[in-house]
């Protein structure tokens, strides 16, 4: 009578595929397009949600400072597909370098790596409130490097930011116009969608491998106890710093796909408020629990637009005037979640595996 | 007679006005029960930390094998063949028995960030061989029962054989246990007992820490006794417990010089 397991795990397996598959044309065609939008935002945050969960959810590190290797990964694919280093420096770049998708994400990707590795080396020994400050520290100078770079030389062009930024192409088709497919024509929004949604994936996929291998029991090790983990013959240094740039790695790409999307980049979308915000989904979704990160990364990505989209006329229609702006809104909602999940499910919405396979384990004992 | 399995000499270690360690020698052989006994705060603790790396030694050397152990880098001294377990327990809370015990291969696998990504036939076999190894141990300290439990929840003594279990999995020559039957009660220090009596007819080497004297005397092959940082005794129980300064110890020394 019963369906086989497996089967089952199959089937759920081909309809989400093909609700992800579906998604964009149905938000597009019932929301406008302008959704999609939203959604490869998200997408983008759960990449750099998963990011920091290496850090702060398997490896324990309190990094507030992550939206930097973001920044990374967005200024050097701003800087290898846009028109702005021919410009700033004529005698060097005699055109626009113009490097292609595939080996600007992947160099992006190493590039922020990297600087995950050098935030890590300095703050090996700190732990919980200092690792917090000093990496919020590093966030910063990133941010006011990227705000004072356009002198004596124009690296980063300051506060104005690089635009006129080449979206990614793909088997030459650039991914921002539309593309005629079997007579559908569909969106530029929608091939960013698919485009992100394959990174995603691939993301997903190195993280679920990571957690279930000596490397990721090394990081929960050394989160839960990290005296016992060097005892147990663990390298916590080389662990850690694995940690920190593999994190870092996901960020710098998240960044480059951000920067070809927009199409735009400037030091002010890579603030402290944004690397709160990540550290949110990573908390509020449950920390260390990827199906989890992905919930938070989700909601909080979403939410804000739920709001502008509803609060406005559901507050006009209630009380005839808008009494609190969908930003402050926005931020009220959000403290109030923070302080709702702190107090009531400290583990996240969606908390790691070991409790269900624990409650099985009981089930079975009964 | 043959080289000792660890050789400590003239280790000393302070701690601002406190000296935890005052030039303690000691040889343990291979196969050996070694005792480690002395009143509160005498620093056999210390001893267990400096020897596994945690702390580094003020002075002294320790020989492991013939060969110096590399003080003060606790994996590199996992690797050479010491493990332990610790006087408050300290396990991997969060995750479950069998993981816990997981952890300890870590420095025997070879696993790098690609192989798990790419789980090559080569990953995929060390995992399942470290999944295999870790219900044996756990069988072996006989909890493979509570492999899913998460660790916190075990009850005290389980935890402790959870410990044994995650030190062994490090494949150690010298297992160091630090006062393993704190907190038990009767049943559980006869099974603790037990426990010990099997792993040295395995062949291991085992350095214990013990306030329970009758444990100690009735298991051990020798005892060494520490008091205020220093060595003051070193030799089969019967001669220990006999120790004038060791009873002068235990019962302090003001009392018998009085
Ligand atoms: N990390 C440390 N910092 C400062 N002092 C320390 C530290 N570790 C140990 N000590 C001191 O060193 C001395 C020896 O302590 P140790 O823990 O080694 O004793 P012990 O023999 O294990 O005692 P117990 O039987 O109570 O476990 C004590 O005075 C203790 O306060
Ligand atoms: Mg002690």
């Amino acid at each position: 009578m019963s369906v086989d397991p497996k089967l089952k795990a199959r089937l759920g397996v081909v309809l989400i595929g093909v609700a992800l598959a579906v998604l964009p044309f149905v938000v597009g065609a019932s929301f406008g397009n302008s959704w999609v939008r939203i959604i490869d935002f998200a997408l983008l945050y759960i990449m750099l949600a998963l990011g920091l969960n290496i850090v702060v959810g398997f490896a324990g590190l309190l990094d507030l400072g992550y939206i930097a290797f973001y920044a990374v990964g967005a200024y050097l694919y701003a800087l290898l597909s846009s028109p702005h280093l021919a410009i700033a420096f004529p005698q060097v770049f005699a055109a626009a370098p113009g490097w292609p998708v595939w080996a600007v994400l992947p160099l992006g990707a190493l590039v922020a790596g990297l600087f995950g590795v050098l935030l890590g080396a300095p703050t090996l020994k700190l732990r919980g409130d200092y690792l917090a400050i000093v990496t919020l520290g590093f966030g910063e100078i990133i941010r006011i490097f990227l705000n004072n770079l356009n002198a004596p030389a124009n690296i980063t062009n300051g506060p104005q930011g690089i635009n006129n930024i080449a979206a990614a192409q793909i088997g030459g088709h650039a991914l921002n116009r539309p593309l005629e497919l079997f007579g559908v024509m569909v969106p530029g929004v929608h091939l960013q969608y698919y485009f992100f949604l394959a990174l995603t994936l691939l993301v997903i996929f190195v993280c679920l491998r990571l957690q279930d291998s000596r490397l990721g029991r090394a990081w929960v090790a050394i989160r839960e106890d990290e005296v016992a983990a060097r005892a147990c013959g663990i390298n916590t240094r080389n662990v850690k710093l694995l940690a920190f740039g593999l994190g870092a790695t996901f960020g710098g790409v998240a960044g480059g796909l951000f920067a070809g999307f927009q199409g735009f980049v400037s030091p002010e979308s890579f603030g402290l408020l944004e690397s709160i915000m990540v550290l949110c989904m990573v908390v509020l979704g449950g920390m260390g629990n990827i199906a989890g990160v992905i919930l938070g990364a989700v909601l909080l990505a979403l939410l804000p637009e739920a709001l502008r989209w509803g609060a406005v006329p559901l507050q006009q229609t209630l009380f005839g005037k808008v009494l609190i702006d969908p930003e402050s809104l926005r931020l009220l909602l959000f403290g109030i979640a923070l302080v709702v999940v702190m107090r009531w499910r400290p583990a996240g919405l969606w908390p790691s595996a070991l409790r269900k396979r624990e409650l099985a384990a009981h089930g079975e004992a009964a | 007679m043959s080289t000792p399995l660890l050789e400590a000499s003239g280790i000393s270690k302070r701690f601002g006005g406190v000296q935890a360690l005052r030039d303690v020698s000691l040889a343990i052989r291979a196969g050996e029960v070694y005792g480690l006994i002395g009143p509160n705060g005498a620093g056999k603790t210390s001893f267990f930390n400096v020897l596994t790396g945690l702390y580094s030694a003020d002075q002294g050397e320790v020989r492991f094998n013939g060969q110096p152990l590399p003080l003060g880098v606790p994996h590199r001294i996992a690797g050479v063949g010491i493990a332990r377990t610790f006087q408050n327990i300290r396990l991997f809370g969060a995750m479950s028995a069998l993981e816990n015990v997981m952890v300890g291969r870590h420095i025997r696998l070879r696993t790098g960030v690609l192989g798990a990504i790419l789980r090559t036939p080569a990953a995929r076999r060390e995992e399942a061989d470290t999944e295999a190894r870790a219900h044996a141990l756990l069988r072996y300290v006989g909890i493979d029962r509570l492999a899913n439990q998460q660790a916190t929840h075990l009850s005290y003594g389980d935890q402790r054989r959870l410990e044994i279990a995650r030190a062994l999995a490090t494949e150690p020559k010298l297992l160091a246990l630090d006062e393993p039957a704190a907190g038990m009660n009767a049943t559980e220090t006869a099974g603790l007992r037990a426990l010990i009596e099997k792993l040295r007819g395995d062949g291991l080497t085992v350095l214990l820490i013990e306030h329970d004297v009758k444990l100690v005397m009735g298991l051990c092959d020798r005892v060494a006794v520490l008091d205020y940082g220093e060595k003051i005794a070193e030799d089969v129980p019967d001669v220990v417990r006999r120790d004038p300064r060791v009873i002068a110890a235990y019962l302090g020394t003001e009392a018998v010089d009085a």
